[in-house]
C-alpha cells in the first residue's frame, strides 16, 4: 500500500499540488483522474522520487520516502515499474535488451535466465518473436506492451502508469487495460494509473482519486462516483460523455 | 550573474557523475561502445583535417620564409612544432567538439526529453553516472589517440604539399622534422588533448542534460554544447599554453 499526506509542490510562484492526501491500496487498480493541468503526472512524478517535494509524506508500506537518502530510496525505486505515457523505450536498444536492462543491472541472472525472464514477460505482455527489433520499428501498442513487460521485468510491488491508453486506438486501449488488471491481480501488486480515460475507469478501476486544479477534490470507490455530489467530478464525468 | 550560476551547475553536475558505477561489467562495455563511436567514428575527419591542415601550414610557412639567410629545412621544423604544439592538439579538438559534442548533447537531450532518462531513474540506475562516465572515459582515452594520429598525419601532409609545390624537398623537410626536437612538444600535446576530451564530453553532456521540453530545446542544446565547448577549448589552450610554455 502506498499513502500520500499533504503533498505540496510548487515550481516557482505557481503552487501544483496543494496537500494532496491519498491512500491506494495493494492488489487494486488505483485511478487518478483529473483534467490536462491538473497535477496529476507531477503527483505521479512526486511518488517515484522524479520530482522532489516540497512538504508531505510519502510512504511505501510504512517506509517515508521522503525522509530517505538516494541509496534507499534506489531501492525502493527497484521495487517500482512504471509504464510512460511515450513508453521510454531505449531507442539504442531492441526489445529483448529493452526488458533485460534492469535484470543485467540489478540481479546477478546467467544470460540465459536472463533470456528466459525476458521472454516470459514478453509473452505474458502477449508479444513473441519481437525480441530483435527496435523501438522504432514497433507499433505504438506493441510499445506500450514492451513498456509493461520492462515495467514487470523484476517483479515490481508497484506499477505506476502515465495515461497507459493514449494516442492508441480503442481496440488496443482495451487490452492494455486488460493486460494492467490481470498484471495487477495475478502478481498482487500495487497499481497507481493516471488517466482521463473514464471508460478505463469504469472497466478497471477500483479505488479513484479526482484532482482539480492540485488538489485532491474526491476519494472513493468506482461505483460511489455517480452519487459523490461533487460537482467538479461531475462535470468531468459529464465532459466525459459518461 | 548567469554565466555564473551556469558554472555552479556543471560543478554540481560533474560531482554527481564521479559515484560507483552501478555495475562495472556495464560501465566497461558501455565505454567500449562509446569508444567506437567517439575515436573510430572520427578517424575520417580527422585524417583529411590533419592532413590539410599540415599541408596548409606548409604553404604557408614556405610563403613566409622567402629570406635567403633562413635555410629551407626550418619550414619542417616550424611545421613540426606549430602541428605538434597547436594545430594537431587544438584544430582536432574543436573539430571533435562540433562532431562528438553535438551528437553527445543530442542523444542525451533526447533521452530527457523523451523520458528515458527518467526512466532510467526509477530503475534506480544513478543515469548522470550511467551515460555520462563512459562517454567521459571513453573521451579521455580516444581523443589523445586521435591527436597523436593527427600528428603524424599533419607533417605527412606537410611533407608531401612541400615536395608537390616544390617548397621544400622532402630530405629538407625531414631534416627540419629531425632538428632540436623537444619531446615535452609531445607531452604538452598529450595535456592539451586531455584536458579537451574532458571539456568536449563533460561539457556537451551536461547541455544534453540540461534539455527540457522538445525537438527545438535539443537543438539549442547541441549547439549550447558546441560553442561552450569550443569556447572552453581555446581559453584552456591559452592558460595551459601560458603555464607549460614559458621559459
Amino acid at each position: 500500500m502506498i499513502t500520500i499526506h499533504n503533498i505540496n509542490k510548487s515550481f516557482g510562484e505557481k503552487q501544483i499540488l496543494k496537500n494532496v492526501s491519498a491512500h491506494f491500496n495493494k492488489g487494486q487498480c488505483n485511478f487518478v483522474i483529473g483534467a490536462s493541468g491538473s497535477g496529476k503526472s507531477v503527483l505521479m512524478k512526486c511518488m517515484v522520487g522524479l520530482v522532489e517535494v516540497d512538504s508531505g509524506e510519502i510512504s511505501y508500506e510504512n517506509r517515508d520516502f521522503v525522509a530517505m537518502d538516494y541509496n534507499e530510496k534506489k531501492e525502493i525505486r527497484q521495487e517500482i515499474g512504471m509504464l510512460f505515457q511515450g513508453t521510454a523505450l531505449f531507442d539504442s536498444l531492441n526489445v529483448e535488451n529493452n526488458i533485460a536492462f534492469p535484470l543485467r543491472m540489478f540481479t546477478k541472472m546467467t544470460p540465459s535466465e536472463v533470456l528466459d525472464r525476458v521472454n516470459f514477460c514478453l509473452k505474458r505482455v502477449n508479444l513473441e518473436n519481437v525480441n530483435k527489433l527496435y523501438p522504432s520499428s514497433i507499433s505504438g501498442g506493441m510499445k506500450k506492451r514492451v513498456g509493461i513487460a520492462r515495467a514487470m521485468a523484476l517483479n515490481p510491488k508497484y506499477l505506476f502508469c502515465d495515461e497507459p491508453n493514449s494516442g492508441l486506438d480503442p481496440i488496443t486501449s482495451r487490452l492494455i487495460d486488460e493486460l494492467i488488471k490481470e498484471i495487477t491481480l495475478e502478481y498482487n501488486i500495487t497499481t497507481i494509473i493516471n488517466t482521463h480515460d473514464m471508460k478505463s475507469l469504469f472497466e478497471m478501476g477500483d479505488n479513484i482519486v479526482f484532482i482539480h486544479k492540485g488538489e485532491k477534490w474526491w476519494e472513493g470507490r468506482k461505483e460511489e462516483i455517480r452519487s459523490s455530489g461533487n460537482p467538479e467530478l461531475l462535470n468531468f464525468m459529464k465532459a466525459s460523455e459518461f | 550573474m548567469k554565466f555564473f550560476e551556469l558554472i555552479g551547475q556543471y560543478v554540481l553536475f560533474l560531482m554527481s557523475l564521479f559515484s560507483r558505477p552501478e555495475k562495472f561489467r556495464v560501465f566497461v562495455k558501455q565505454t567500449f561502445v562509446e569508444m567506437d563511436s567517439i575515436g573510430v567514428g572520427s578517424f575520417g575527419i580527422v585524417s583529411l583535417i590533419s592532413i590539410f591542415t599540415g599541408a596548409v601550414s606548409t604553404v604557408h610557412i614556405g610563403y613566409q620564409l622567402v629570406s635567403g639567410l633562413v635555410p629551407d629545412y626550418i619550414i619542417g621544423r616550424i611545421v613540426r612544432d606549430s602541428n605538434i604544439l597547436e594545430f594537431s592538439p587544438t584544430v582536432t579538438c574543436l573539430v571533435l567538439a562540433g562532431k562528438v559534442g553535438s551528437s553527445i548533447a543530442s542523444e542525451i537531450g533526447t533521452m530527457k526529453v523523451t523520458e528515458q532518462v527518467d526512466a532510467l531513474e526509477i530503475m534506480g540506475v544513478n543515469s548522470r553516472n550511467y551515460l555520462v562516465l563512459p562517454k567521459i572515459t571513453a573521451g579521455i582515452i580516444t581523443i589523445p589517440i586521435l591527436v597523436v594520429y593527427a600528428m603524424g598525419l599533419s607533417l605527412i601532409g606537410g611533407a608531401i604539399s612541400g615536395e608537390m609545390s616544390g617548397i621544400i624537398s622532402l630530405e629538407y623537410f625531414v631534416k627540419g622534422l629531425r632538428s632540436d626536437f623537444i619531446p615535452f612538444s609531445v607531452v604538452f600535446a598529450m595535456i592539451k588533448s586531455l584536458t579537451f576530451a574532458f571539456i568536449i564530453t563533460s561539457v556537451s553532456s551536461f547541455h544534453g542534460y540540461k534539455t527540457e521540453g522538445g525537438a527545438l530545446e535539443v537543438g539549442q542544446s547541441s549547439t549550447k554544447a558546441v560553442v561552450f565547448s569550443c569556447l572552453g577549448i581555446i581559453f584552456f589552450d591559452y592558460i595551459i599554453s601560458q603555464l607549460l610554455l614559458q621559459h
